[in-house]
């Protein structure tokens, strides 16, 4: 075999595990969509609020530092202590849940039966006030998070795979945070599917989605429900914010990814948590695969815009996604 | 005179219990517009009490208000003898008060069975880790619970349809799963608004024989809101008539039928 076939599985094989990584991302969105109708705006910046948070416990940082330093006159930065990483991320559960009680309370609530932009708007809103706040609570500068999970290629990989190309051919080069990423993103999925098939409160949010008035009148609490779904979507962002953060550092631009997950969403459609993870791995391989063997012709840099131009295909084509509900509408 | 505190046996043999809901004076105001005037009556454990009235007569919000989805300006709901404290509509869904919709409230996206089966949320009482790993409690509460829901959709006759997502089905069908759905919670009270609004002769006669056959067989009380005078009387035991929000009417179809005021409403009188 030519090593060139061996480096095509490699690439083929880091774009599964950012295909990932992608799709815990569209993951938050599905569940928001599929849970209340609404197009959550905000879960990338959820993500970036989340991996801020943990940061900021583990380090003992002062939330509001700036602001207290600023009002009181005082130097407060730091508590000087340092929080254990599991003991950060239950706190930063926490914290998700507080924030999901808040975004009930003081936007859904008001919302109740409008129209779907009409919410979608609000969600813009909620990015833009969470990524304020959390630069007020936890500073703007870039930081690292490192709540011990295993970085770096892994050798074992590389060891066991070296002898199967030429002398120049090194054995895969896999990512140990890429594996571990997508053992949880298994594991994750899996609960939540088990969570909206077989639980009454799964029954209860689909019931949501679906009717508010029915919802009511068969003895669901709204309220309830929204501050579930909202807390089940901010734990997802920590989930992914934690490896996004733990792979290029906590900053600004981990906001983003939310970008990054709206071609997959197109792709495996907005209703269905499988086609989020298929839809990942397709835009995750594809870009990688893209690169490797027409990046070079092209200039370079295709990553930027192949899984836009994907997506912007299957809009034409396939509007529901691979997996999503087919739109059908009654005249 | 039907006052008498203990109840009474109809002419067809059923049993009809002392009085489990009571609405006292109940005022309902949108802003400038008075939807109920100061209305009072009462619904008997057992009996089909049918809420009649021209179009605007403010039927629909007086079932509105006993099921707690608005809330009366003055006035008191009274529920199994005690005054309702103000609740929201998922509160009082949890008492054992159920309902359908005028226009249809069903989960379209998911199947018959899965919204018979959401009617049942309110008596499942198992926690989320064992309804998870489908074990002890949550087995046995959901197969108990499935039990009820495949025995009302038998009742129902919509067997064949068990596993359709009700966004396919026709709407006469889809009235029947609401029906179904507001079942399977098992109702101290059923309150329906307008079952045989936009059906055909033949569904209505369904949906009739549905409505009897639910009283019969589990006793269940019904409230109902319905146009068509003919069904309105075959059906219930008494009938309270509302026009421009006040009450003009209350007592057996009989009685109803021969007062003045009901019939000037229905047919108009001669303002001169």
């Amino acid at each position: 075999m030519p090593d060139q076939f061996y480096y095509a599985i490699e690439v083929t094989l880091n774009g599964l595990m950012a295909g990932v990584l992608y799709a815990l991302v569209a993951l938050g969105f599905v569940l928001i969509y599929k849970a209340s109708g609404i197009f959550n705006y905000a879960q990338g910046v959820m993500a970036l609020f989340a991996a801020m948070t943990l940061v900021g416990i583990m380090d003992g940082q002062v939330p509001f530092a700036h602001l207290i330093n600023a009002m009181l006159g005082t130097h407060v930065q730091h508590f000087g202590w340092h929080v254990p990483a599991l003991a950060a991320i239950v706190l930063t559960v926490g914290v998700m849940v507080a924030l999901a009680w808040m975004v009930q309370r003081f936007v859904m609530r008001h919302l109740v039966n409008q129209d779907m932009i009409i919410l979608f708007m609000a969600t813009i809103g909620l990015a833009y006030f969470l990524e304020g706040l959390s630069d007020l609570m936890w500073g703007s500068e870039i930081k690292k998070l490192d709540i011990g999970l295993p970085q770096g290629g892994s050798f074992w990989i590389e060891d066991m795979t070296s002898s199967l190309g030429s002398d120049g051919f090194y054995g895969f080069f896999i990512d140990q945070l890429d594996i571990v990423a997508a053992v949880v993103a298994v594991l994750l999925v899996i609960g939540l599917m088990i969570f909206s098939n077989y639980t009454k409160e799964g029954r209860a949010l689909r019931a949501v989605a679906d009717d508010h008035q029915a919802a009511l009148s068969v003895g669901i609490s709204l309220n309830f429900i929204w501050v579930l779904v909202w807390s089940i979507a901010g734990f997802v962002a920590l989930v992914a914010g934690i490896m996004w953060g733990t792979k290029s550092g906590v900053q600004f631009s981990l906001s983003l990814i939310a970008l990054k997950a709206l071609p997959v969403l197109m792709l495996g459609g907005f209703t269905s948590i499988p086609g989020a993870i298929v839809g990942g791995l397709i835009i995750g391989v594809g870009e990688k695969l893209f690169e490797f063997a027409l990046g070079p012709m092209l200039g370079g840099a295709t990553e930027n815009w192949f899984a836009y131009v994907l997506a912007l295909l299957f809009l034409v084509f396939r509007p529901q996604g691979l997996f999503g509900e087919k739109i059908i509408e009654r005249v | 005179m039907k006052d008498m505190d203990e109840g009474y046996i109809t002419e067809d043999g059923r049993k009809i219990g002392g009085v489990v809901m009571e609405m006292k004076n109940i005022t309902l105001r949108f802003g400038g517009v008075v939807a109920i005037k100061d209305i009072s009556f009462d619904i008997r454990e057992g009996e089909v009490r049918a809420i009649i009235g021209p179009n605007g007569a403010g039927k629909s919000s007086m079932l509105n208000v006993i099921s707690g989805f608005y809330v009366p300006q003055e006035g008191e709901v009274w529920f199994h003898g005690a005054a309702r404290p103000k609740m929201r509509p998922y509160e009082v869904a949890q008492q054992g008060i159920a309902r359908t919709f005028q226009n249809i409230a069903l989960f379209e996206g998911m199947s018959v069975l899965d919204n018979v089966m959401t009617g049942r949320l309110t008596q499942m009482k198992a926690g989320l880790f064992s309804q998870a790993i489908w074990k002890g409690k949550a087995e046995a509460e959901e197969t108990a619970n499935r039990e009820i829901a495949e025995k009302i959709i038998d009742f129902l006759e919509i067997q064949a349809i068990r596993k359709t997502p009700v966004g396919r089905l026709p709407y006469g069908l889809k009235k029947r799963v609401e029906l179904a759905r507001a079942l399977a919670a098992e109702p101290k009270l059923l309150l329906l608004d307008e079952p045989m609004a936009g059906m055909n002769v033949e569904e209505k006669e369904d949906m009739s024989r549905f409505i009897l056959d639910v009283n019969d067989e589990f006793g269940t009380t019904i409230a109902l809101i319905e146009h068509d005078m003919g069904v309105v009387m075959d059906l219930s035991d008494r009938v309270v008539v509302m026009d421009y929000g006040k009450k003009i009417g209350d007592g057996t179809p009989d009685e109803v039928r021969n007062n003045q005021d009901v019939i000037d409403a229905y047919l108009g009188v001669a303002h001169d």
